[in-house]
C-alpha cells in the first residue's frame, strides 16, 4: 500500500486547492451574474460525463450500459443546456439599452 | 502511456479552461468570451475520455449524448427566463442522477472488490448523488406549484432527518468495513433519494435560493467524490469548483437575509403563521389603497424613481412592462434606477436576468448597499411585486421572524407605490407595514397590467 496508508493524499491536495482558487474566483463574480454563474457551474459540473462515458462504453455488462446511457443522456443535458442557456443570459446583459431596440417586439 | 499522457494533458487543459471560464464571469463584457473557454474545455475532457483504453463501444454513448443535446438544446433554447430557476433545479437533478448512476455502475462491477478509498467514494458518490437528484425534483416541484410551496413540517421532522442522516453515514461507514455487503450499499442509494425529498419538504419557497445554491453544492461535492472513485483529478476540481460556488452563493444568501444555513435547512420558515410578528390585519390600520390615476399624477411629477422588483415582477412577467414604464418617465425626464436585493427572486440574480431580458442597461441595476442610502432623497419608491425585502419590520420589530435581514429603505422615499396582486400577507404569512403608512400607495392588481396603464397614461 501506498506511503500514507491507503489515504488519496495527492487527491485531496487538488481538491483543496480546486476549492481554494474556486473561492477565490467565485468571490468576484458580481450579483448581476449569479444566475449565468450557477448555469455555468451547472454545464460545468455536467464533466460527470467523463464517468458516465466509461460507464456506458466500457465492457462491464448490460446494466452498466444501460445505466451508463442514461447517465450520458442527463450529463449532456447539462454540458449542452447548461453552457446554451448561459451564453443565451449573458447575451443579454448590454451597457447600451437602445443597440437591440427594434428587436424586442420578434 | 501515449494515450494515458495525452488523456492526461487533455484533462488539465480542461481545469484550466474551466477556471478561466469562470474568471470571465467577473466581468458582463468578458462573460460569453470565458464561456467559449469553458465550452472549449469541455471538448477537451470528453474527447481525452474517448480515448480512454476502457470504452470499447461507442453506439450506446452515440446514442447518450445525442439524446442529451437534442433535450438540452431545446430545452436552453425554449424556456423563459421568468423559469430560469425551475431550469437550474431540474439540471441539479440530472447532475445528480448521472453521478448515482455512475457510482451504482462502479460499485456493481468491482463491488466487493474495492479498496478502502474506493468504496468510501463511492458511497458519498450516491448518496449526494440521490440527495441532490430528489431534492432537486422537489425544488423544482415547489418552484412550478406541483407540490405547494408552503414549508411542509410534522412533529419530530428534524429529529427524523437527523436520524435518517446519522444512520445513512453509519451505513456508509460499515459498508467501508465490509464492502461486500450489497444490502448496505442499496441502502445508501435509497437512504440519499429520501434524504433529497425529507430535506426539502419543510422549506418554503422564499427560502429557495439558499436550498438551490445549497443542491448546487452537493451535485460538485458529488461530482468531486466520483473523481476520487474514478481516480480522475479533472472530476475533483470541477466538483471542487461547483461545490464551492454553490457553497459561496448559499452563504451570501442566508447572509443577505440574516439567517444561517441550519435555520434555512431545519428553520421551516413560514410554516408558523402563530407566531408572535405575524399579526393579523384586522386590527391594524387598513392598508392605503390608491387608484391607477393619483400613483400616475405621483409619477408624472416625479424626478427620481427607484424600482425595487421581486418574485412578483417574475410571475407576472412584468419586465417588459417595467421596461416601458422607464421609458416613458425618461420620457419626461425622469431618472430610473433600479434597487436589486440579493434574495429578490427565488435565486440569486433572478431579476438581474430578468431586467437584462428586457433590455435595460445594466449599468442601471444597482446592489442593496450601493442604492440603499438614496432612497431618501428620492421622489418615488416603485415596488414592482416584491414584499419581504422591503418589509420595515425587519429594521424595527425584534418580533418579526425577518428581524435583522438587511432590507430597502423604500418608506424614506417621498412616496412609495406599491403593486402587489390582493392584500393577502406576503409568502412568509408575515404582514408587512410599509402598506399602511401614510405615504405609500398601494395599487392592486396584476403588476404588469398596472404598470402598462401606467406607461399609457403619462404618455397621453
Amino acid at each position: 500500500m501506498s506511503p500514507t496508508g491507503g489515504v488519496p493524499i495527492f487527491e485531496l491536495y487538488i481538491f483543496v486547492l480546486a476549492a481554494f482558487v474556486g473561492w477565490q474566483v467565485i468571490s468576484k463574480v458580481p450579483h448581476l451574474l449569479h444566475t449565468p454563474l450557477m448555469a455555468a457551474t451547472n454545464a460545468i459540473s455536467g464533466i460527470s460525463l467523463v464517468g458516465s462515458l466509461v460507464a456506458a462504453g466500457g465492457k462491464f455488462g448490460t446494466l452498466s450500459t444501460v445505466l451508463g446511457t442514461v447517465a450520458v443522456t442527463a450529463a449532456t443535458i447539462n454540458v449542452v443546456g447548461g453552457f446554451l442557456i448561459t451564453d443565451r443570459m449573458l447575451k443579454m446583459f448590454r451597457k447600451r439599452p437602445e443597440l437591440a431596440r427594434g428587436k424586442r417586439e420578434g | 502511456m501515449g494515450t494515458e499522457l495525452v488523456v492526461q494533458l487533455l484533462y488539465l487543459a480542461a481545469a484550466v479552461l474551466f477556471i478561466g471560464g469562470l474568471m470571465g464571469l467577473g466581468n458582463p463584457e468578458t462573460g460569453r468570451r470565458g464561456i467559449l473557454l469553458a465550452e472549449v474545455g469541455m471538448l477537451a475532457a470528453v474527447v481525452g475520455t474517448l480515448l480512454h483504453h476502457d470504452i470499447i463501444t461507442y453506439e450506446w454513448i452515440l446514442v447518450g449524448l445525442v439524446l442529451g443535446s437534442a433535450i438540452g438544446t431545446v430545452m436552453a433554447l425554449k424556456i423563459p427566463m421568468t423559469k430560469m430557476p425551475e431550469r437550474i433545479a431540474l439540471s441539479h437533478a440530472f447532475g445528480g442522477l448521472a453521478v448515482m448512476l455512475v457510482g451504482i455502475t462502479e460499485y456493481h462491477h468491482r463491488g466487493a472488490g474495492m479498496n478502502t478509498l474506493h468504496i468510501s467514494a463511492t458511497g458519498f458518490e450516491v448518496l449526494l448523488g440521490g440527495l441532490t437528484f430528489t431534492g432537486s425534483l422537489m425544488a423544482f416541484g415547489k418552484l412550478q406549484g406541483f407540490i405547494g410551496g408552503k414549508p411542509f413540517v410534522y412533529r419530530g421532522q428534524n429529529a427524523s432527518n437527523v436520524t435518517l442522516i446519522g444512520v445513512s453515514l453509519a451505513v456508509l461507514a460499515f459498508l467501508v468495513y465490509a464492502p461486500a455487503t450489497p444490502a448496505a450499499f442499496w441502502f445508501l442509494v435509497a437512504g440519499g433519494l429520501l434524504l433529497g425529498v425529507l430535506l426539502v419538504l419543510p422549506i418554503g419557497g422564499a427560502d429557495m435560493p439558499v436550498v438551490i445554491c445549497l443542491l448546487n453544492s452537493y451535485a460538485g461535492l458529488a461530482a468531486s467524490a466520483t473523481g476520487f472513485a474514478l481516480g480522475n483529478n479533472v472530476l475533483i476540481i470541477c466538483g471542487a469548483l461547483d461545490g464551492g460556488s454553490g457553497f459561496i452563493l448559499g452563504m451570501m444568501m442566508s447572509k443577505a437575509m440574516n439567517r444561517s444555513f441550519s435555520n434555512v435547512i431545519f428553520g421551516a420558515f413560514g410554516a408558523t403563521p402563530d407566531a408572535p410578528g405575524a399579526t393579523t390585519a384586522a386590527g391594524g390600520p387598513a392598508p392605503n389603497e390608491a387608484n391607477l390615476d393619483d400613483a400616475v399624477e405621483i409619477l408624472r411629477s416625479a424626478r427620481t424613481v427607484i424600482v425595487v422588483p421581486g418574485y412578483g415582477m417574475a410571475v407576472s412577467q412584468a419586465q417588459h412592462a417595467v421596461r416601458d414604464l422607464a421609458q416613458a418617465l425618461k420620457r419626461i425626464g425622469s431618472e430610473v434606477r433600479y434597487a436589486i436585493h440579493p434574495v429578490a427572486g427565488r435565486m440569486p440574480g433572478h431579476m438581474n436576468v430578468l431586467l437584462a431580458e428586457a433590455n435595460i442597461p445594466y449599468d442601471q441595476l444597482f446592489d442593496l448597499d450601493d442604492i440603499n442610502h438614496e432612497f431618501s432623497a428620492t421622489d418615488v419608491a416603485l415596488v414592482v411585486g416584491a414584499n419581504d425585502v422591503v418589509n420595515p419590520a425587519a429594521k424595527t420589530n425584534p418580533q418579526s421572524p425577518i428581524y435583522g435581514m438587511p432590507v430597502f429603505d423604500v418608506e424614506l422615499a417621498k412616496t412609495t407605490i406599491v403593486l402587489k396582486r390582493s392584500l393577502n400577507a406576503g409568502f412568509a404569512g408575515i404582514e408587512n407595514e410599509l402598506f399602511v403608512k401614510p405615504n405609500t400607495m398601494m395599487v392592486l392588481g396584476d403588476a404588469r397590467k398596472t404598470l402598462t396603464a401606467f406607461a399609457a397614461k403619462l404618455k397621453e
